[in-house]
């Protein structure tokens, strides 16, 4: 009888704390905070950051005077800078309200069609975008960042001979470190890798008054140059060079964490990525790597199922800029390369760049569909992309061929 | 623009140090406001969920400017979120507009971090044939924005994409303004005293010892007469009745008002003196005048949930009626259910000692944590 009084006592506990304890934790479910002081939201790493207080001071200023070109274009380029660096692309949506009144017209100053073109490349419109930096460069040829912003767009295409040609104006305009590092990027992508690598060690090596972000920038081209040439040991020293001088920087420490997860370090990449990362990206990363742990840690289905929210999300917006991400999610989270290979596939005719070419390969590898690589293959053969994990994938793909 | 010309190189400088690597970090989580609504022939209620970080910049929420938003300083800005979503989503009733109103004020967590989430009614709308939703929220600070819409009606959802240039959208109610909406409030009024834990518990409260006598030096005892004993608890609940009849009557038509969060406290202070009046009684009064008094309380009550429904003027009569008949007819059935059984068991030392007495007992602590909750705003119960 006490048994069952006490069962019963049990059950009333759970039944009446479970509603109230479960709440909070269910993503999406309202609740009502227990206590006033609980934080609910996290604008910011940096408390007291005064880049945080100056991009207010220039929103006010556009604000009073939103046709301000100057001021606008001030608030969009902080707009942008903060969305690389908190991995929150909330920014660039604030950064294209601040180009609003210029954002339609065929013909706005200069300044505004470099900035136009960044947001339109970073919603992957790269047909407009390079559009707006072919206008650019008519009005101002001799402004760097026209031709730099081409390079990264004609990169990010696969479009090497272009890109290329948009590097030769850029080393008579930029300090060297970052003309080089364009032009060097490319090479490593198109068959001279070694000494491409090897004119970057030398140029780091010499650019003592380079500024952080460039260094970092090269550090980072020099690192994943390395890691496809299978050089990991320097790749990751590379890396962490990097990591000294921008510890926190997203794009970073996602190729970090990809680099990791090659060698098959998951547990390091977990501690790279920390505990709640809010970029897509390296959320991707952190459930991949505890994917691969065993057993997987309590906070791999979460993660997971956050990852799939926002796929979703995305979808029902409408956006498509999400692909490489929701095709890396279903082959190495989900573990779908079914799902997986039109999505890689979508995303391929978008980007080419040799993560993009990994995820079509392996997913058609995984679909047992060999048919479905053969526009990476070809990629690869024709612009003599060195990566040895391509390679030996693209080797068991086509044993008889 | 030649004038501008030193500027311009220096803006050029700083863009080249801030665009240099490629967007390749993957965050890609725009900015998104959900908007769920349930639309039905009584009414239309609704949830919005907004970004913190985006109320942040539309209203400003970090009071102490620490970078950090907590639940304090988001609830001081009840008043000021409420009015910038009350200018940025608007409705109209078969092409009038109609208000709405934000019923409660809350938090949820999203994979892309906290929302705030504004329940909400609109006023107005039953009986109406076409509703239609213009949606302005946040397109101006950032025209990646997108509000998702989740229409939920007759047990089917759709969901439409809402966007700068394209944040109107127009649902057919289906069925149209008829003497049907009476039976549909009827229904309302049965469902809100089922539901209104409150309500049942008062009434539970009276209902114990209806069927006892209280002597002074023995304590309760049951009435001798079944008869006797019925008519004490008819007696209790008509008077109960008219009461709150009265007072929603006042109420409905707006002809007094009283704040409904304090409202709802004192029916809940009702709750525990109504179930303290069982141990030893305090009140000389008899059953029935008890009933009459704390029923004129918990009318308003009964006011605010008819109130969330959202009527539309000329509707009221009809509307007033059926809810109250139902809140009558499920007051008859929990009557129907008590009244047999205690009449039953009104003998037994076990009704009067564990029915009354431990009944009374669990009453008054749940009312008690209802009260704390409606005095100090926050909630604990999960009803």
């Amino acid at each position: 009888m006490k048994a069952i009084l006490a069962l019963a006592g049990l059950a009333a506990c759970c039944w009446w704390a479970a509603p109230v304890l479960a709440a909070p934790g269910t993503a999406g479910a309202a609740y009502l905070p227990r206590t006033g002081d609980q934080v609910l939201e996290t604008l910011r790493a940096t408390p007291g950051d005064p880049a945080v207080r100056e991009l207010r001071a220039w929103q006010a200023k556009r604000a009073a005077e939103p046709t301000n070109v100057l001021v606008a274009c001030e608030v969009a380029r902080r707009c942008v800078e903060r969305s690389r660096h908190d991995a929150d692309p909330r920014y660039l949506g604030r950064a294209q309200a601040a180009l609003a009144p210029w954002w339609d017209a065929p013909a706005p100053p200069v300044e505004v069609l470099i900035l136009r073109a960044t947001l339109r490349q970073s919603q992957h419109d790269f047909i407009r975008a390079l559009a707006d930096l072919d206008l650019a460069a008519g009005l101002a040829p001799r402004n760097p960042q026209v031709w730099l912003t081409r390079v990264t767009i004609l990169t990010l295409q696969g479009e090497y001979a272009a890109a290329r040609r948009a590097c030769g104006p850029l080393a008579q305009l930029a300090p060297g470190l970052i003309s080089l590092t364009a032009a060097s990027g490319i090479a490593t992508l198109n068959g001279d890798a070694e000494r491409a690598c090897a004119r970057l060690r030398g140029a780091l090596a010499g650019a003592g008054t380079a500024g952080a972000g460039e260094r970092v920038w090269a550090l980072t081209v020099l690192a994943e140059a390395e890691t496809r040439a299978g050089r990991f040991v320097e790749a990751e020293a590379d890396f962490q060079r990097a990591l000294n001088l921008a510890p926190r920087d997203p794009y970073l420490l996602g190729a970090y964490a990809d680099l990791l997860l090659d060698l098959g370090r998951p547990r390091e990449a977990v501690q790279l990525i920390g505990a709640e990362p809010r970029a897509d990206g390296l959320l991707l990363r952190l459930a991949i790597a505890e994917a691969a742990l065993t057993p997987p840690p309590a906070t791999f289905v979460a993660h997971a199922a956050g990852l799939r929210a926002r796929f979703e999300a995305g979808r029902l917006r409408g956006d498509f800029v999400h692909q490489r991400e929701e095709a890396r999610y279903l082959l190495e989270v989900a573990g779908d390369p079914r799902a997986a290979l039109p999505v890689a596939r979508a995303n391929w005719d978008v980007q080419r760049e040799p993560a993009d070419a990994r995820l079509l390969l392996a997913a058609a590898r995984g679909a047992g569909d060999p048919a479905a690589a053969a526009p990476v293959l070809d990629f690869v053969r024709t612009n003599r992309l060195e990566d040895t994990v391509l390679a030996r994938w693209a080797g068991q793909l086509s044993p008889n061929q | 623009m030649k004038a501008f010309s030193p500027l311009f190189r220096r803006l050029g400088g700083l863009l080249l140090g801030a665009l240099l690597l490629p967007f390749a970090a993957g965050a890609h989580t725009q900015s998104s406001a959900l908007l769920t609504v349930s639309a039905s022939a009584v009414g239309v209620t609704g949830e919005w969920h907004l970004a913190l970080r985006d109320l942040e910049d539309a209203v400003g929420l970090d009071a102490d400017d620490d970078g950090r938003i907590t639940w304090e300083e988001l609830r001081a800005r009840r008043a000021a979120v409420t009015a910038y979503a009350q200018s940025r989503l608007h409705w109209r009733a078969d092409g009038n507009p109609v208000a709405w109103r934000v019923t409660d004020y809350l938090v949820a967590d999203h994979p892309d971090g906290a929302y705030a989430v504004l329940r909400f009614a609109v006023d107005g709308t039953a009986g109406a044939g076409r509703l239609a939703i213009d949606y302005t929220a946040l397109f101006d600070l950032d025209p990646k924005h997108r509000g998702i819409l989740h229409w939920e009606q007759d047990g089917r959802s759709q969901i439409a994409v809402l966007s700068p240039g394209d944040g109107v959208r127009e649902f057919t109610l289906g069925r149209p303004a008829s003497p049907a909406s009476v039976g549909v409030f009827l229904e309302e009024g049965i469902h809100h005293i089922w539901t209104g834990y409150d309500h049942l518990l008062f009434l539970l409260a009276l209902l114990l010892p209806g069927v006892l006598a209280w002597q002074a030096g023995e304590g309760w005892r049951a009435l001798p007469s079944s008869r006797a004993a019925g008519l004490g608890v008819v007696k209790v609940v008509t008077a109960f009745t008219l009461a709150h009849s009265l007072t929603l009557g006042l109420a409905a038509m707006g002809w007094v008002r009283l704040p409904v969060r304090w409202t709802e406290a004192a029916i809940a202070a009702s709750v525990i003196v109504a179930a303290a009046n069982n141990f030893r009684p305090f009140f000389t009064e008899s059953g029935w005048r008890v009933a009459f008094g704390f029923g004129l309380l918990h009318g308003f009550g009964f006011a605010s949930g008819l109130h969330d429904l959202g009527l539309r003027p000329g509707q009221l009569a009809g509307a007033l009626l059926g809810f109250n008949v139902g809140v009558e007819i499920g007051q008859l059935a929990i009557v129907a259910l008590f009244l047999p059984l205690a009449l039953l068991v009104r003998h037994r030392a076990l009704y009067q000692q564990l029915g009354l007495h431990a009944g009374s007992g669990v009453i008054i602590a749940v009312a008690t944590v209802w009260f704390a909750e409606r005095v100090g705003d926050f909630k604990w119960l999960p009803f």
